[in-house]
């Protein structure tokens, strides 16, 4: 670890004005301090936003406002959380330990960056660590990495599980900047790799994630699997959430959202065209599936989550169109 | 010293005196006396000693595979805010000491045989300024002029036999198979694993003159001390190591490592303590691997079901030059019959971290892909596989010809099969859905060596009547304090609060050390010889023979009424005895091992091949047990080692670089709680006199040996797929399972 400072800001706009000094901003630091440990970050300054109040859960008209520095533990426990946007409980109780999501926050979460192997060992290319370097992941061990959304430079996956959930939500980011607000729509807040796979998302410099904003539920069933190598404390190998109201027998509306398939969390709306009008059958399933892996690849120890993701996304479609 | 007894065990024991004695401490639940201070953090590990002008160092890991330190480029470093030193000394360990080697490991750190490598260690005034100088620290290197390959399985590689084990054969193997009524030609895989002890390896050196003090976190105190003393070229009387606790240590403590060694150059370099704590990755890529396997099994049978013919074969894998061998047919050797047999190991030398022993090194891969291979022998027969195990018990050991000295595997398996409700299994695979989940049964045999090593123990009974138990053994999380203390205990006729149990400190006689799950018969032997030395002494103030001498609560009394006090007895005098006891004859002259059987329930999920363990049940025979609740977690503790085995557990290596890329506890997965189910574990008295003379063996790896195998037979149960390589990963059981909508869901 690097010698660096941390001071604490007590409101937002002292935080803001830290970062548009250079300063990093850490919440509950779950994910960055320990790549301060192996150098994977390096921040000479950090300010703590903890203490800024961002902390509070909040009706937002018939929608729901949760504060960025909210931990995964009080989201998942919020009863209005629980009642109307399970999916959310669902999927971040699904991810880390019970002492983690005592510490991680609802900001830092969708911040987290990917446990790709080589991303993480500095002794290893990784454009994403340090861009220019290659890619080390796509002829090495690549059993965790995504199959949908890679590029030459990058393969590695968004490795969360809450911001899944949120991607079939229809969550909105809330954030400040030296430019102001921003509405930053979940589907548009994590960026694929392309030819600069070292920006995750699109937050700019000095702009801070101040809340996260869920519109009115949609009263639909709800369900999130997270298929993974051990029951907990794993990363999802394939996740599915999805928001689904049946009709009469068929499907009236639907999110889909994927976990750990894509780069990023992947919505594909034509897997949802397909779905919605029909009688669910394992045909129909079949048939969701091919249009979601259309252009997936893998790279030899991920191939399997191509068939992976066809089969959870069957269960899933099952469990929630069953009765 | 009085020894009443010869050091070498050369005839079984059969006084069996722990069951003459009249304390009834012996095999009781008790708890640990030392878990109080674990559980409240205040028992002091290696790292957390308090010494002052203790500075901290960091080992510098290569970034290369294979090669040569050209120049290290200290100044840049030096220069740095605390940084004291940058060490590079030509006795700095390259490779990690092998268990009970009691010399230096291969030295020279320059030269660069795997990735990751200890190269050199950074040393400054707090960790962070270390750990950071360690990482900026540029190093050249050139490159080696005939480097090992990476892949074992790769063209080119280098397969040798062991040096220290030659194949056993017996018979016609080709011609068993061809005559066989039923045979099966299998090939299966197991992957590297790392022993994954909570406690990373920690050492904090200080010289007093010419002599080194280590606190460390170490499992063989009397070996290590002289593979310390080796690597230096002092006198291993001029080393001490204290390790009173030791978090876990499963094989990759069992002989030095480089933080060891570098903390005592650094020590004397700079003329104070220095503390060198291993991040987790660096233990991960530099200690100790267990190897991958490859592992041929030939199983032939006539058409009773009964083995003509026994195949296992296996390729491994080891650095150059390096011993170890994964002796991965131990157990085969002398569990099952089949006298046409061929059983062998094979190293190939590749370019990785250090193979050596991790959690029952040979039995825990071995037994789980033969238990495997019987169940589809099993199947093949049309017999129940506990059948076929029962079949194929041999009156002596194939080939050798050797007698057992107690064998409990049929009670093992007959009661496994009660408890654990086997009867209910499903013949055939694919029977029982329970929503989206197959429910499958499946079993396999357990088995493991038993093995004593010299061990020494001094036994005070203080002259207030109570007694102090001092050996440098370890307690490596295992219940050692509690055991020794119930075996003085019960000998002397003490109350367990009257008997206090000082471990892990090479001023005291040296023990067994823990590994091999040979600590507790090897160390517990020498304090019964020491208490029995003491009763002597006894017995003649009191007037009786020893044999006669009955000691309870503190109280003596002899055959004919007359009773006394202990104090009284003693007179104000403290007496003090050390026994020792030794391998001898019956080592040799008896197959020993103990024995269980592993019955498991588990759930495969229809779709996504998931695989969740639903229950275990394990029956285990390993002679006397010392300590009810101890042995019970050992074998629980197996068990959910078993599991990770059987389901999560696996080294992945960059074959492009030979490099780890898992290198940290969440990427390699162990168990974690939600894998681990009810797990029932029942314990079989026996006696074996030709083990001990406690009449008791091993038990600390038992657990496992055979666990995995008794999962992946359930898996087949449940779902039909036979997966031949471990860990069963979803991966390798999707492409296999059937239509999950073919069945409601």
């Amino acid at each position: 670890m690097k010698a660096f400072t941390l001071d604490h800001a007590p409101n937002a706009d002292t935080a803001l004005a830290a970062m548009g000094q250079g300063a990093t901003a850490i919440a509950g630091g779950t994910n960055l301090v320990d790549l301060m440990k192996l150098q994977v970050a390096t921040p000479e300054r950090l300010v703590s936003i903890r203490r800024t109040g961002l902390d509070t859960i909040g009706y937002d008209g018939d929608g729901l406002r949760i504060g960025a520095l909210v931990t995964n533990a009080d989201c998942a426990a919020d009863m209005r959380v629980r009642q109307d946007w399970p999916l959310l409980s669902q999927a971040i109780l699904a991810g880390a330990s019970p002492q983690l999501r005592n510490r991680a926050t609802t900001g830092g979460n969708l911040c987290q960056r990917t446990r790709c192997g080589y991303f993480t060992d500095t002794t290893q290319a990784c454009n994403k660590r340090e861009p220019g370097t290659g890619c080390a992941a796509r002829e090495g061990f690549n059993r965790i990495h995504a199959v949908l959304g890679t590029s030459e430079a990058c393969i590695a996956t968004y490795p969360g599980d809450m911001a899944v959930a949120l991607l079939a939500l229809d969550a909105v980011v809330l954030t400040q900047g030296p430019f102001g607000l921003r509405q930053i729509p979940l589907a548009m807040f994590h960026r694929e790799p392309g030819e600069d796979p070292s920006r995750d998302n699109v937050l700019q410099p000095g702009e801070l994630i101040t809340a996260v904003k869920l519109p009115a539920p949609t009263g639909g069933r709800q369900v999130y699997r997270k298929v993974r190598d051990r029951a907990s404390y794993a990363f999802a190998l394939v996740s599915v959430a999805v928001d689904l109201t049946m009709e009469q027998g068929r499907i009236a509306r639907c999110a889909l959202a994927f976990g750990s398939l894509g780069t990023v969390p992947w919505r594909d709306p034509a897997v949802e065209a397909v779905l919605v009008g029909e009688v669910p059958s394992p045909a129909l399933f079949a048939q969701a599936a091919e249009i979601l892996l259309r252009d997936a690849r893998g790279f030899g120890a991920n191939d399997f989550k191509i068939p992976l993701a066809a089969r959870a996304l069957a269960a899933t479609l099952a469990q929630a169109t069953k009765g | 010293m009085h020894l009443p007894l010869s050091d070498m065990y050369n005839q079984p024991d059969e006084r069996n005196r722990l069951d003459h004695m009249r304390q009834g401490v012996i095999g009781k639940p008790l708890d640990r006396p030392e878990g109080p201070l674990k559980v409240s953090g205040t028992a002091t590990y290696a790292a957390e000693w308090r010494i002052a002008g203790c500075v901290d160092g960091v080992l510098v890991l290569a970034s290369i595979a294979q090669g040569q330190v050209s120049a290290i480029h200290r100044d840049d470093v030096l220069a740095r805010e605390g940084v004291l030193a940058v060490i590079a000394d030509p006795a700095m360990t390259r490779r990690s000491a092998q268990g009970m080697a009691a010399k230096a490991p291969q030295q020279d750190a320059a030269r660069v045989e795997y990735f990751g490598q200890p190269v050199a260690l950074v040393v400054a005034q707090t960790f962070e300024q270390a750990r950071d100088a360690a990482l900026a620290l540029r190093i050249d290197y050139t490159d080696a002029s005939d480097p090992a390959p990476f892949d074992p399985h790769g063209s080119g590689v280098k397969v040798e036999a062991p040096s220290d084990s030659k194949p056993v054969e017996g018979g016609d193997l080709d011609q068993a198979m061809e005559t066989a009524a039923f045979s099966i030609d299998v090939e299966y895989e197991t992957p590297g694993h790392a022993s994954a002890a909570m406690e990373p390896h920690a050492t904090i050196a200080q010289w007093q003159g010419d002599n080194l003090v280590l606190h460390g976190s170490y499992q063989m105190l009397a070996y290590n001390v002289k593979e310390i003393a080796d690597c230096l070229g002092i006198a291993a009387d001029k080393v001490r190591i204290i390790a009173p606790y030791v978090g876990g240590g499963f094989g990759s403590k069992l002989g030095i490592t480089h933080e060891a060694v570098s903390a005592a150059i650094a020590a004397r370099e700079l003329g104070r303590p220095v503390r060198v704590v291993m991040t987790r990755q660096q233990v991960f890529q530099t200690v100790m691997r267990r190897s991958e396997t490859r592992q041929r099994v030939r199983l032939a049978a006539d058409p009773a079901g009964r083995l003509i013919g026994l195949g296992h074969e296996a390729l491994v894998s080891n650095l150059p030059g390096e011993k170890f061998a994964e002796p991965v047919t131990q157990a085969t050797e002398f569990l099952y019959g089949g006298e046409n047999r061929l059983l062998k190991v094979e190293v190939a030398r590749i370019s990785r971290l250090t193979a050596g022993s991790v959690r029952a090194p040979g039995e825990a891969v071995g037994m789980q892909v033969l238990e495997a291979a019987m169940d589809e022998l099993a199947e093949k027969i049309g017999i129940d596989p506990i059948d076929l195990r029962k079949r194929n018990l041999p009156a002596t050991v194939p080939v050798e010809g050797t007698p057992y000295s107690s064998r409990m595997l049929t009670q093992a398996l007959e009661e496994g099969v009660k408890a654990f409700g086997w009867s209910a299994r499903q013949t055939r695979p694919c029977q029982t859905r329970e929503g989206e989940w197959w429910i499958g049964m499946g079993m396999a045999s357990a088995a493991r060596v038993n093995m004593m090593v010299p061990a020494q123990a001094r036994v005070t009974l203080r002259a207030d009547g109570s007694a102090l138990v001092e050996t440098d053994q370890t307690d490596i999380g295992t219940g050692t304090y509690a055991i020794l203390g119930q075996i003085a205990g019960e000998m002397l006729g003490l109350p367990i609060a009257q008997v206090t149990v000082t471990l892990g400190d090479t001023a005291f006689p040296a023990g067994a050390g823990s590994g091999g799950s040979f600590g507790a018969i090897s160390t517990g032997s020498a304090v019964m010889r020491a208490c029995e030395a003491i009763r002597e002494t006894l017995a003649k103030r009191l007037g009786c023979d020893e044999t006669d001498l009955a000691l309870k609560d503190g109280s003596a009394s002899g055959p004919g009424g007359e009773s006394r006090g202990l104090p009284d007895l003693l007179d104000g005098h403290d007496l003090v005895e050390t026994g020792s006891i030794k391998p001898g004859k019956t080592a040799k002259e008896f197959s020993q091992a103990s024995y269980g059987a592993f019955f498991a329930e588990v759930a495969v999920h229809a779709f996504t091949g998931e695989v969740r363990v639903r229950r275990m049940t394990g029956a285990f025979g390993f002679g006397r047990v010392l300590n009810a609740k101890t042995a019970r977690s050992q074998c629980l503790g197996g068990m959910v080692w078993g599991i990770g085995s059987a389901l999560t557990e696996e080294l992945a290596f960059d074959t492009r670089d030979g490099h780890l890329v898992n290198h940290d506890l969440a990427e390699y997965h162990v168990p974690v709680h939600a894998d681990v189910p009810a797990i029932e574990v029942i314990l079989l008295e026996e006696r074996d006199a030709a083990a001990s003379p406690l009449q008791a063996k091993g038990v600390g790896e038992l657990g496992i040996c055979g666990a995995a195998g008794a999962i992946a037979n359930a898996v087949y149960n449940a779902c039909g797929v036979r997966v031949r390589s471990f860990p069963l990963t979803l991966d390798k059981i999707i492409p296999a399972l059937p239509d999950p909508f073919a069945s409601a869901v």
